[in-house]
C-alpha cells in the first residue's frame, strides 16, 4: 500500500464546524436577535394569473403592532428590477408584484409588525381586489401560437431558445445502423432544505451601511442587492459567517433580501423575514428544473453510439433568475462519459404561470444524466446487449484524457471503467443478479440499475456568455487571505457563505498541508462582503478546487516568504533550505535553522532582519481565476464549461411489490472518483446526501400543480422528503484520478450522488418493469406511476 | 379576536434543569417559546406542521415535536433541548461526540432534533440495531447526510465501550 | 405559520371542560395531544376562540379490561395503548394497526380519542374501530351521555357525530374471545408513517376445522370514511377461506368504494390498492387464525 504523499489531506478529521452544531450553538439567520427588530409576513396572490385592481392596506395598518404594509407599487418606484440571466430585459421581477400577479403564491404585499404572529394577523386584512386573467399552465400550451403570454412585453413565452450543432450530426446519423428515439420527463422538484430562507437587514443612517444576515448561497449576492436597492457596492455588508441550514443551490433569496433591505432602510429599524414553509414552497421561488427531453441516439450493430440529438424543453415558471442557464451547464458534459462524436442540442426555456425556478444542485446536470443514461439502457435492450458491456464499449478510456467532447469542453482526467468495475465489485454483482432473480422467483418485480455519470466541477461563468452573448463574463474567481499573527497562530479568511460543506475544515486542512501546521490550530473565518476578497460562492462543486486552490496559493506565498526570511538571515540561497513543520533549516546543517516562532518574530517585529523591500508581517492573499476559464464561447456555441470532471457509477437493486407497485431500494453502491479528496468524510457525506436527494427525485418528490395552476404540493404532507426508512444503507467505494489542473489533484464533488442516482434508480425500475413488457420514462416513479405503466401494458395486450 | 383580547397565561416549565416562570400568549408554540422567549436557539423550526422533526425536544424525557404544541400545554413539565443534553459546558455526550467523529451532520440544521431522537432511543435501548436506529430517526428529515453517517454514529456511540 | 389568537383554559375535570364547551357556543375546541389540531391551527385552517386542554384529565385516561371489552378513556395516549400489555391478546387488530400509526414522537403526544375525532378517512384507529364495531361514549353538559356505534360515529371526511359542545369520553373495543383469532392490517403509503393511500383491516376467528366462525373487515382511505362490509363478511361465515373467495370479496368491496383522486393516487389506483391490500389482509388474518390456538383473552 503506497504511502500518502500528504500529511493532512485525505485523512479522517473531525469537521471543526461540528463542535458548535452538536451543542446547539449554530448561528443561523433566524437565531440572530437585534434590538428593535421587526418581522415580516407576506400576502400572496391566490391566482395563477390576475390583475391587481386595488390594494387596501388601511385595516391592516390599524392592527396592533403593525408598522408598515408595503406594496409592489412603492417597491417598484424605489428599487431596480431583478433581471434574468438570459437576454430578456422585458422579463422583469420585483419582490412584490404590482399591476399583475403571475403565479399563485406570488407575493403582493409585505406586512411589518412587532412579531411574526402579529404580521400574519394583519396580513389577513390586507384587502386585494383581483381580477382573474387567463393563465397558461401547461408548457406545451405555452408554446402554441395564440398562447396567453406570461410577459406580454417579451412577446413570447419562450425566454430562451438555441439550437446547437456540434459536429456532423446528420452525416453521422446517416451512417448509423440504427437509431432510437425516446422521451423522458424530469418532474419539478428541488433540494428543499429544512431551513427556509431567512434574512435580516439593518440600515445605519450614520454609516450608510446596510447590514445583511441571510441564509444565502448565491454568486454576486451583495452586488445584486446593492444594485437593486440603488446603493453603492460598498454600502451593503453581507455577513457570510451566518450558518446556512442547507441550500444545495436554491438559497438565492435575492427578492426576499431586496424586500427586507428596502424595509429596513425605509423604517430605520432592523427587519427580518423568516419564510414559513407555506411561503417557501409556493412563493419562495426555489423550485427546480421541470424538463422534457426528446432524444435520438444513432448507433451501430455492435453498440457503438455515434451521434445524439437532444431536445430539452424546461418550464421555468413565471419569472427568471438564472434558471434558464440550467439548460446551459450540461453542455459541458452533454455526452456523459461516452465517445459520442457529434451532438445536436436544442435547448428551450419556456414560461408559464407557475412558481419560478431557481438553481438546484447540479444546475441541470442531474436531469441530463437521467436522459442520457435512459438512452444507454434502451440501446442495450434494443440490441440485446448487456448494459455493462455496452457502457464499457462506449466509455472514454483512461488513456484518452484530456478528452475533448464535441461541445468544446475538455474532460481533464478519469478512469470510468475502473470506477464502474469497483462499484460492481463492491455490489458483488453476480450475487446481486442472483438476489434479483430470487426476488422475482418469490413473486416480486425486481431490477438492477446501473448508471455511469459525469460530475462536472469547478464552476465557471461560461454558460452565461453561451446563453447571452451580450454578457461577456469570463471571470469566475475565488480567493483566500492567510495571515500568521505575531504570536505565530494562523488564520485564513474566506469570502462567502457555507451551507454544510465544511469549508472551514477544508481550508484549514489545505493551509495546514502547505505550511505543515496542525489544521486544528488554524482558524478559518468568513469575511463579510466589505472586507472579503472576491468570491463566486459555493456553486458548481467548486470550493475544493477554487477555495482550496486559493488557500493553497496564499499559504504557499506565506511559506515562500518564510523561506526568503530564512535565506536572508542564514545567508544561504533558497535551494539550500528545507522547510519542515514550519521551521526552516539549511540542508544537512541542523544547527543552522530558524524556528517558526523565530521567523514569525522577524516578520512582525525585526524589520532590520527583513530582506530589502519585503513587506513586514505575514499576510498573503491569493485570488485566482478558474483553471481553463477566461474564454468566450465560439460562434457555434462551443466552450470549456467546467475545468474538472468527477465521475460516479451507481449500482442499485430494487424490488417492486407487484400489487401495490411500491418501490423498495434494497442495495445501493456508488463508485466515486473526485480526484484527491481533501476531506474524505466531507466528500462521503455529501455523496450520501446527494444520493438521498436523487432517491427523492426518482421516487417521490414533485411540485405538482393543478390544471388551474395551484400548487398541490405546498406542505410536507404532499411534497415528500425521504426519511431514513426510504433511504437504504449506502456503500461508497472510492477511486482517484487526480486532476492535472489543481494544486493537490482535487476535483469538486458537492453535487455527488445526486447527478447519478435518479438515472440508476430509473434504470433499476425499468429493469424490473421490462419483465412485464412495461417501462416508465418519467419521474417520480411513485406507486401510482408504476401501476399506470404496468396497466398500460395490460390494456394494450 | 385580536391580540388585545387574549390574556397571557402564566406557565412554569423546567428547561434543561432550570426553572422558568413566564407569561405567554396561548398561541405561542413551544418551539417559539424556547427560541424567542428563552433564547435557546439550538432547537430549530423547519415546517411548523409536524413533519420534519427539526423542532424535536424531550418532554418529560420523551421526544416530541415542539412545533405541534403550544407552550401553555407544557406547563409544569420538563423540557430538554439540545443545549441541555450534555452534563456541563465543554463536555459532550457520547452521541454528540460520535456525531462529530462519524460526520453525522453537515449544515447542522436538523442536528438538534436528530440528537434528541437518538438520545431518546439510546436511553430506552442502550444497544440498538441499525434497523432500530433507522426506525428511531425516521421521524426526522435530513437533506444533507442521507442518514448513513447518522446511523454509523449511533452504532459507534453504543458499541464502542471503552474506545 | 402562527396560529390565530385564542384563549386557553386547562380543564380541572371533565365537567369543567364540558361546561366551557357548552358556554362557548360552538367556538371552542378540546385539545388533548394536539398532533392533528395544532398544525391545522398553525395553518389557520382551524381557528377556535378557546382551547380547552383536557390532556391531563385522569378521568379520560382510564383503562378497564373486563372480559368482553377493552374500555379506553379517550385521553389515553397512543403510546400507552401501544404498550398496553393486553393489546396483543385482546386487540390484535389494533396492535397491528398501530404499527402504521404516525411516528413515536406523535404517539407520545397523540391520544386515541384525538385520532378518532379527527376522523381522517385513512386513519388506522378509525378503520379498526369500524371493523371491531367499537362503542363510542359522548358527553355534553346539556344532553349528558350518549352512545354511538362506530358506524354512527364517523360521518364523513374529518367529520364525526360529535357536536361542538360534546366530548368523546370513552371508546369500548370488543374483544373476540376464544381461540383461533387472527388479525391483519395492511397499508400503503409512499413513506413510512404517512397517511395511507389505502388500507385494509381484517379480523377473523375460525373453528378448529378452519371454517370461518366470525369475520369482519374494512378498507380505509378510499371513501369519505373507512368502509366496512358486514354483509359481505357474513357471506364468508361457515366456509374455509380460499384465495379465490378472498380475491372476489376484496374486489367487490373495493369496487363499492368511491375514492378521491389527488396528486399521489387516482381513484382507480386507490381502488386497485384497496383490493390488493384487502385480499392480503383476509388471507393473512385467516392464516393467523388457523394457526393461533391460544385463547384471545386471558384474564
Amino acid at each position: 500500500m503506497s504511502k500518502s504523499p500528504f500529511r493532512f489531506i485525505g485523512k479522517h478529521r473531525r469537521a471543526v464546524e461540528h463542535k458548535r452544531f452538536v451543542v446547539g450553538q449554530g448561528h443561523f439567520a433566524a437565531d440572530i436577535q437585534i434590538q428593535g427588530m421587526l418581522h415580516v409576513a407576506l400576502v400572496a396572490s391566490p391566482y395563477a394569473s390576475a390583475k391587481i385592481k386595488s390594494i387596501d392596506v388601511s385595516q391592516a395598518l390599524s392592527m396592533p403592532g403593525v408598522h408598515a404594509v408595503l406594496t409592489g407599487q412603492e417597491l417598484r418606484q424605489h428599487t431596480e428590477a431583478m433581471l434574468p440571466g438570459v437576454d430578456a430585459p422585458q422579463v422583469t421581477r420585483y419582490p412584490l408584484a404590482f399591476d399583475v400577479t403571475r403565479y399563485a403564491g406570488e407575493w403582493v404585499a409585505a406586512v411589518v409588525a412587532d412579531s411574526r404572529a402579529l404580521a400574519e394577523d394583519a396580513a389577513e386584512f390586507v384587502m386585494v381586489d383581483y381580477e382573474q386573467l387567463p393563465a397558461v399552465i401547461d408548457p406545451q400550451e405555452a408554446l402554441l401560437p395564440n398562447a396567453t403570454l406570461v410577459h406580454p412585453a417579451h412577446g413570447s413565452n419562450v425566454i430562451f431558445h438555441r439550437h446547437f450543432v456540434w459536429g456532423p450530426v446528420d452525416d453521422d446519423f446517416s451512417k448509423c445502423d440504427h437509431q432510437l428515439s425516446y422521451r423522458v420527463s424530469w418532474a419539478r422538484n428541488a433540494t428543499v432544505p429544512i431551513e427556509t430562507f431567512a434574512v435580516a437587514c439593518q440600515w445605519n443612517d450614520s454609516t450608510g451601511i446596510l447590514d445583511v444576515w441571510a441564509s444565502i448561497q448565491m454568486p454576486k449576492f451583495p452586488d445584486q442587492m446593492a444594485k437593486a436597492l440603488r446603493l453603492s457596492g460598498n454600502a451593503v455588508r453581507v455577513h457570510f459567517d451566518v450558518d446556512v441550514g442547507g441550500s444545495y443551490g436554491v438559497k438565492r433569496g435575492l427578492k426576499h433580501s431586496v424586500l427586507v433591505g428596502y424595509l429596513a432602510k425605509k423604517l430605520g429599524r432592523p427587519v427580518r423575514l423568516v419564510e414559513d414553509r407555506l411561503e417557501n414552497m409556493r412563493g419562495g421561488d426555489m423550485q427546480g428544473p421541470d424538463r422534457i427531453f426528446d432524444v435520438t441516439l444513432g448507433f451501430q450493430n455492435n453498440g457503438e453510439i455515434k451521434s445524439m440529438r437532444m431536445k430539452a424543453v424546461d418550464d421555468i415558471g413565471a419569472y427568471s433568475g438564472r434558471s434558464p442557464l440550467q439548460l446551459g451547464k450540461p453542455v459541458g458534459a452533454i455526452v456523459g462519459p461516452y465517445r459520442i462524436k457529434s451532438v445536436s442540442y436544442d435547448a428551450m426555456a419556456v414560461m408559464t404561470h407557475k412558481t419560478p425556478q431557481e438553481a438546484v444542485r447540479g444546475f441541470g446536470q442531474a436531469p441530463t444524466n437521467y436522459a442520457i443514461e435512459t438512452g444507454i439502457d434502451k440501446v442495450a435492450r434494443f440490441l440485446q446487449l448487456d448494459r455493462i458491456a455496452l457502457r464499457r464499449l462506449n466509455m472514454i478510456g483512461k488513456d484518452e484524457f484530456p478528452y475533448l467532447i464535441p461541445s468544446g469542453t475538455s474532460y481533464d482526467s478519469g478512469d470510468y471503467d475502473t470506477v464502474m468495475t469497483k462499484a460492481l465489485n463492491a455490489a458483488s454483482y453476480e450475487e446481486l443478479v442472483k438476489e434479483r432473480d430470487a426476488l422475482r422467483a418469490a413473486g416480486q418485480l425486481a431490477g438492477i440499475g446501473i448508471s455511469t455519470c459525469l460530475e462536472p466541477s469547478g464552476g465557471n461563468s461560461s454558460f452565461e456568455p453561451l446563453f447571452n452573448p451580450k454578457n461577456e463574463t469570463t471571470t469566475w474567481m475565488d480567493s483566500c487571505l492567510v495571515r500568521v499573527d505575531l504570536s505565530g497562530s494562523v488564520t485564513a479568511l474566506m469570502g462567502t457563505s457555507t451551507s454544510g460543506q465544511a469549508h472551514e475544515t477544508m481550508v484549514s486542512t489545505v493551509v495546514g498541508e502547505v505550511l505543515h501546521r496542525e489544521p486544528d490550530s488554524i482558524r478559518v473565518l468568513h469575511a463579510d462582503s466589505l472586507n472579503a476578497l472576491p468570491s463566486n460562492s459555493p456553486v458548481g462543486s467548486r470550493m475544493a478546487i477554487m477555495l482550496g486552490g486559493a488557500a493553497a496559493g496564499a499559504a504557499k506565498k506565506i511559506k515562500n516568504k518564510l523561506l526568503q526570511i530564512a535565506a536572508h538571515n542564514l545567508s544561504v540561497s533558497l535551494e539550500q533550505l528545507d522547510y519542515e513543520g514550519g521551521h526552516v533549516q539549511v540542508k544537512n546543517e541542523p544547527e543552522k535553522k530558524l524556528s517558526w516562532d523565530a521567523l514569525v518574530e522577524i516578520a512582525h517585529r525585526k524589520f532590520h532582519k527583513l530582506p530589502q523591500g519585503m513587506e513586514p508581517g505575514l499576510q498573503e492573499k491569493f485570488v485566482w481565476e478558474v483553471p481553463t476559464g477566461g474564454m468566450l464561447p465560439t460562434e457555434d456555441g462551443r466552450v470549456q464549461m467546467y475545468p474538472c470532471h468527477s465521475f460516479e457509477s451507481h449500482v442499485v437493486l430494487v424490488s417492486i411489490d407487484p400489487g401495490t407497485c411500491k418501490v423498495t431500494v434494497r442495495k445501493y453502491v456508488c463508485g466515486h472518483d473526485c480526484g484527491v479528496m481533501i476531506s474524505p468524510d466531507v466528500v462521503h457525506g455529501m455523496t450520501y446526501g446527494g444520493i438521498a436527494h436523487g432517491l427523492g427525485a426518482a421516487l417521490m418528490e414533485k411540485f405538482a400543480f393543478s390544471p388551474e395552476g395551484q400548487l398541490l404540493a405546498g406542505t410536507f404532507m404532499d411534497y415528500l422528503l425521504p426519511s431514513s426508512a426510504e433511504v437504504p444503507a449506502i456503500t461508497i467505494v472510492d477511486h482517484c484520478t487526480p486532476s492535472p489542473l489543481t494544486e493537490f489533484g482535487q476535483k469538486g464533488s458537492g453535487e455527488a450522488g445526486y447527478l447519478g442516482s435518479p438515472a440508476a434508480i430509473a434504470s433499476a425500475v425499468n429493469d424490473a418493469l421490462a419483465t412485464q413488457g412495461a417501462k416508465i420514462d418519467h419521474l417520480p416513479m411513485t406507486p401510482q406511476a408504476i401501476w399506470s405503466a404496468l396497466n398500460d401494458v395490460k390494456s394494450r395486450a | 379576536m385580536t391580540a388585545s383580547n387574549t390574556l397571557l397565561k402564566s406557565i412554569q416549565i423546567q428547561v434543561n434543569g432550570t426553572h422558568q416562570h413566564r407569561l405567554v400568549e396561548p398561541r405561542t408554540s413551544l418551539v417559539d417559546f424556547i427560541r424567542d422567549e428563552l433564547g435557546l436557539t439550538g432547537t430549530h423550526v423547519g415546517c411548523e406542521h409536524g413533519v420534519c422533526g427539526a423542532c424535536t425536544v424531550l418532554l418529560n424525557d420523551e421526544p416530541v415535536r415542539s412545533c405541534c404544541m403550544f407552550a401553555v400545554q407544557a406547563d409544569e413539565m420538563r423540557v430538554t433541548t439540545v443545549e441541555g443534553l450534555a452534563p456541563e459546558r465543554g463536555v459532550m455526550t457520547k452521541i454528540q461526540d460520535a456525531f462529530c467523529e462519524k460526520h453525522a451532520l453537515q449544515c447542522g440544521y436538523c442536528t438538534p432534533g436528530m440528537l434528541i431522537a437518538c438520545h431518546a432511543l439510546v436511553a430506552d435501548n442502550p444497544h440498538p440495531t441499525q434497523d432500530q436506529v433507522r426506525e428511531a430517526i425516521s421521524s426526522n428529515i435530513c437533506r444533507c447526510t442521507g442518514y448513513q453517517q447518522i446511523v454509523d454514529a449511533v452504532m459507534y456511540a453504543t458499541q464502542a465501550e471503552g474506545k | 405559520m402562527k396560529a390565530a389568537p385564542f384563549d386557553y383554559v386547562r380543564a380541572e375535570n371533565l365537567a369543567h371542560a364540558l361546561d366551557k364547551l357548552h358556554d362557548s357556543g360552538g367556538d371552542a375546541k378540546l385539545i388533548a395531544g394536539g398532533q392533528s389540531l395544532v398544525p391545522m391551527m398553525a395553518m389557520r385552517l382551524a381557528r377556535p376562540s378557546l382551547l380547552i386542554d383536557i390532556n391531563r384529565l385522569d378521568e379520560l385516561k382510564n383503562i378497564e379490561i373486563p372480559a368482553t371489552h377493552v374500555k379506553l378513556g379517550a385521553g389515553v395516549r397512543q403510546r400507552d395503548l401501544e404498550f398496553l400489555p393486553q393489546l396483543h391478546s385482546h386487540l390484535p387488530l389494533v396492535r397491528k394497526g398501530m404499527q402504521w400509526l404516525g411516528h413515536e414522537q406523535t404517539r407520545n403526544r397523540g391520544s386515541v380519542g384525538g385520532s378518532l375525532v379527527h376522523a381522517d378517512p385513512s386513519a388506522e384507529l378509525a378503520l379498526a374501530a369500524l371493523v371491531l364495531e367499537a362503542d363510542f361514549t359522548l358527553e355534553s353538559k346539556s344532553d349528558g351521555q350518549r352512545h354511538l356505534k362506530a358506524n354512527e360515529f364517523f360521518l364523513g371526511p374529518m367529520f364525526t357525530a360529535v357536536s361542538d359542545t360534546e366530548a368523546l369520553t370513552q371508546i369500548d373495543w370488543p374483544v373476540w374471545q376464544g381461540p383461533h383469532v387472527g388479525a391483519s392490517f395492511e397499508e400503503t403509503a409512499i413513506r413510512k408513517g404517512d397517511f395511507a393511500m389505502a388500507s385494509a383491516a381484517c379480523q377473523i376467528q375460525t373453528h378448529e376445522d378452519g371454517r370461518i366462525r366470525r369475520i369482519s373487515f374494512g378498507i380505509g382511505g378510499v371513501d369519505g370514511t373507512p368502509l366496512v362490509f358486514p354483509e359481505l363478511a357474513k357471506s364468508l361465515e361457515g366456509q374455509v377461506l380460499s384465495t379465490e373467495s378472498a380475491l372476489h370479496v376484496a374486489h367487490v368491496a373495493a369496487q363499492s368504494s368511491q375514492p378521491g383522486s389527488d396528486m399521489h393516487a387516482t381513484a382507480a389506483y386507490r381502488k386497485h390498492l384497496a383490493q390488493v391490500l384487502l385480499s392480503r389482509a383476509l388471507l393473512s388474518a385467516y392464516a393467523e387464525a388457523c394457526t393461533n390456538s391460544q385463547a384471545s383473552n386471558i384474564t
